[in-house]
């Protein structure tokens, strides 16, 4: 029962003032009663390992994009931490849910540089058969659930598959990333809801980088961000900077501990910058600052995991030049592979739609082959391999 | 075999599926504890626990976002949406989730554990949000499996195949007939195949061919025919996605001519990929145009409901027309 009043008042919609959890400061010390996680040298180096293979793939392919050489890409320039530190509390049965700019969880799980490559070039060794657009990932195996571009879509399916797990009485839940942008969806109010009704033991982590494209945070919500919408919903909720790879693995430790004690939600707002662009088909210069951008590049979350790696004495500039060597070295060998190999056979273009073709898409594709046959020249990556 | 309504049928199968599979769930807006606006999922929470057979928060796209989840899980969830006029909110989840889950994937997750129920049609003076055919919006998305039964006996023989069926299928269920169409039903467990045509009634002039609620009204049309000598052979759909191309144009090869009705609005109608492929395949066969006997190109109206349905005596007419060419 509500407490009663008896004249009218409002709570104004500022009034919850949600604070934000950190643990590291910029220069790699921790704040003041923070708690230094118990890891072993091996593990955090593991992390960073991840942190600068994602940020040296972003950049190189990037590059690819501009030369021509795949026809689109979506870097996490400053939000890696997010996803990494996040991705690194969890179990690996615990089923990951991304929006798109999450590639460092799934670079965590084990994806690796030539699987990274194949999805991006649309190959024949590419895990989704070439059918989707680049950065939109997926493994089974590393129990990775299939990116699609809609938006926010991911949100109620989350609730869903971690309902599964609960029903199955598996030590798992799972996790679903998503944008501040994507939040303002109806899909955010439906997953939400249907997750803190039903009981389902599922992580919602928000990466609020203050734009969606070109619409800055301001423009997209009038309210305490996004975590205080978990709170109206009765879902237990935290803000962390997400900046801070070490913060971030705290809050979504407990988050994991939350959901499948309590069998509930979590919302995680994890408050970032995207440093780059929204995606190769955007240019920010029409729509924020060099000052503000610059502003945000001195909070680098891989600079400040870097700082604090260094003050435990884990790591120096040699290691640092090796390791961006390294992962150069084998992005770009991997890069040169991957675009060489074919596009996956004309056959797929029917297969999966359904479990097994209709008769209708079979005839489809007979119809196809005949044309292509009859027109070689003008289907140059199917044409030879024909059965 | 037991007398069963349309509506008992369902529920029966329903019933048969979360016996047989304990991965079969039912849910959706008032399913639980009350068992549906209709009663569809009677008793089956007093069966099969809260945690199988539950209330959703009143969201369709949550709903299906949800099943969705919940089916790549490994689940079968049976999602009821209300009224098949409720369905459009979930319309992107349905579309650019369900239907491309397994393709986009690379088969690496599917959701062809995935049911969706919701009934449809008009005839209850309904008016705009309680009448609607939505099947063709949905029959332009590949990866999807439409289906629509016209009576209890194929009502559960069908919803029991379209639970266990590989793929995502949307069934749409005649709810002018949920407690009007009573029958015989197997209490055992059968199923019905899916993508199959079934040849009500044979006959020489002419084929007619319609799906759901609206059978009733060409088998009444064909009586009146009969009773000027034509010989009208009648077909059920029963597939929308896919359909069964074979059994309908071997019909037509037979009779030259065919008749399409469905409730919804003519304008890209179902009925349309039927005349076009028809015409294709049988062109040389066919002595008249195919002929449509539909809903009119308006929302489905309420005091009006009489004049815009395709009933018997439309589908009479263009019968006689169709045979007069």
């Amino acid at each position: 029962m509500s407490k009663s009043i008896h004249k009218p008042g409002f709570i104004l919609g500022d009034a919850l003032d949600i604070p934000t959890f950190k643990v590291l400061k910029q220069d790699g010390t921790l704040y003041k009663g923070a708690v230094e996680p118990d890891w072993s040298e091996d593990f955090a180096l593991k992390l960073y390992d991840d942190l600068v293979f994602i940020r040296v793939l972003d950049e190189r392919m990037i590059g690819a994009q501009r030369q021509g050489r795949i026809p689109f890409y979506l870097a996490s320039l400053g939000e890696e931490a997010a996803s990494v530190g996040s991705v690194a509390a969890l179990k690996p049965q615990d089923m990951i849910f991304a929006q798109y700019r999450e590639q460092g969880a799934l670079r965590y799980r084990g994806f690796d540089v030539d699987q990274f490559m194949n999805q991006c070039f649309s190959n024949e060794k590419d895990l989704g058969k070439g059918r989707q657009m680049p950065i939109h990932y997926g493994s089974k195996a590393l129990n990775y659930n299939t990116i699609s571009s809609p938006l926010g879509t991911q949100i109620p399916q989350a609730a869903g598959y971690a309902y599964g797990q609960k029903l199955d009485g598996l030590d798992a839940c799972t996790i679903c990333y998503f944008g501040e942008g994507a939040a303002s969806e109806g899909d955010f109010h439906a997953g939400l809801n249907m997750a803190a009704t039903l009981h389902s033991p599922t992580i919602f982590l928000c990466r609020n980088n203050g734009y969606a494209i070109s619409t800055p945070a301001a423009e997209q919500f009038y309210g305490d961000g996004v975590a205080s919408r978990g709170i109206g919903y009765g879902i237990a909720t935290m803000r962390v900077d997400g900046n801070d790879l070490l913060a971030v693995h705290a809050a979504t430790v407990a988050a994991r501990e939350h959901a499948l004690t309590e069998n509930a939600p979590v919302l995680i707002e994890a408050m970032s910058y995207r440093l780059g662009a929204h995606s190769t088909s955007d240019d920010p210069t029409g729509y924020r600052s060099k000052d503000e951008e610059a502003k945000w590049a001195k909070k680098d979350p891989i600079l400040r995991y870097k700082h604090w790696l260094t003050h435990k004495g884990w790591w120096d500039d040699e290691k640092e030049k090796a390791l961006y060597a390294r992962h150069r070295e084998n992005i770009l060998k991997a890069l040169k592979e991957a675009e060489k190999r074919p596009v996956p056979v004309i056959d797929e273009l029917i297969n999966d739609v359904y479990d097994v073709p209709t008769p209708q898409l079979q005839q489809q594709l007979k119809q196809l082959k005949a044309h292509i046959r009859k027109y070689p020249d003008k289907y140059p990556k199917t044409a030879g391999r024909l059965d | 075999m037991s007398q069963m309504n349309l509506l008992q049928a369902i529920n029966n199968a329903l019933d048969t599926a979360m016996a047989a599979d304990k991965k079969v769930v039912s849910f959706g807006e008032d399913v639980g504890h009350f068992g549906g606006v209709f009663r569809a999922t009677s008793h089956l929470q007093e069966r099969y626990g809260r945690d199988r057979c539950f209330n959703t928060p009143l969201t369709e796209q949550g709903i299906i976002g949800f099943a969705n989840g919940l089916a790549s899980q490994g689940h079968k969830p049976v999602a009821e949406i209300q009224f098949g006029d409720y369905i459009f909110p979930a319309f992107d989840q349905i579309v650019n989730e369900t239907a491309k889950f397994r393709y986009r994937s690379g088969n690496e997750f599917n959701v062809g554990g995935l049911t969706i129920r919701t009934p449809y049609g008009g005839g209850i003076r309904g008016g705009h949000y309680h009448s609607q055919s939505p099947e063709a919006y949905f029959a332009h998305t590949p990866g999807l499996k439409i289906v629509v039964p016209r009576n209890p006996h194929q009502a559960k023989g069908l919803l029991l195949a379209s639970i266990r069926d590989d793929n995502p299928v949307l069934f749409f269920e005649p709810k002018r007939l949920y407690r009007a169409s009573v029958g015989e039903v197997p209490d055992e467990d059968y199923e019905l195949p899916l993508g199959s045509a079934e040849i009500v009634r044979e006959g020489q002039d002419i084929t007619l061919l319609a799906w759901g609620a609206q059978m009733e009204v060409l088998n009444e049309a064909a009586q009146m025919a009969e009773k000027d000598g034509v010989d009208c052979e009648i077909i059920d759909l029963r597939s929308i996605l896919p359909w069964d191309v074979d059994t309908v144009v071997e019909s037509v090869k037979k009779t030259g001519r065919l008749l399409v009705s469905h409730e919804a609005p003519v304008t890209n109608g179902f009925g349309a990929e039927i005349s076009a492929t028809v015409q294709e395949q049988a062109f040389l066969y066919l002595e008249a145009p195919v002929t449509r006997v539909c809903g009119m190109d308006v929302p489905y109206p309420l005091s009006h409901e009489v004049e815009y349905h395709p009933d018997a005596t439309k589908v009479f007419e263009a019968i006689k027309a169709t045979l007069h060419y």
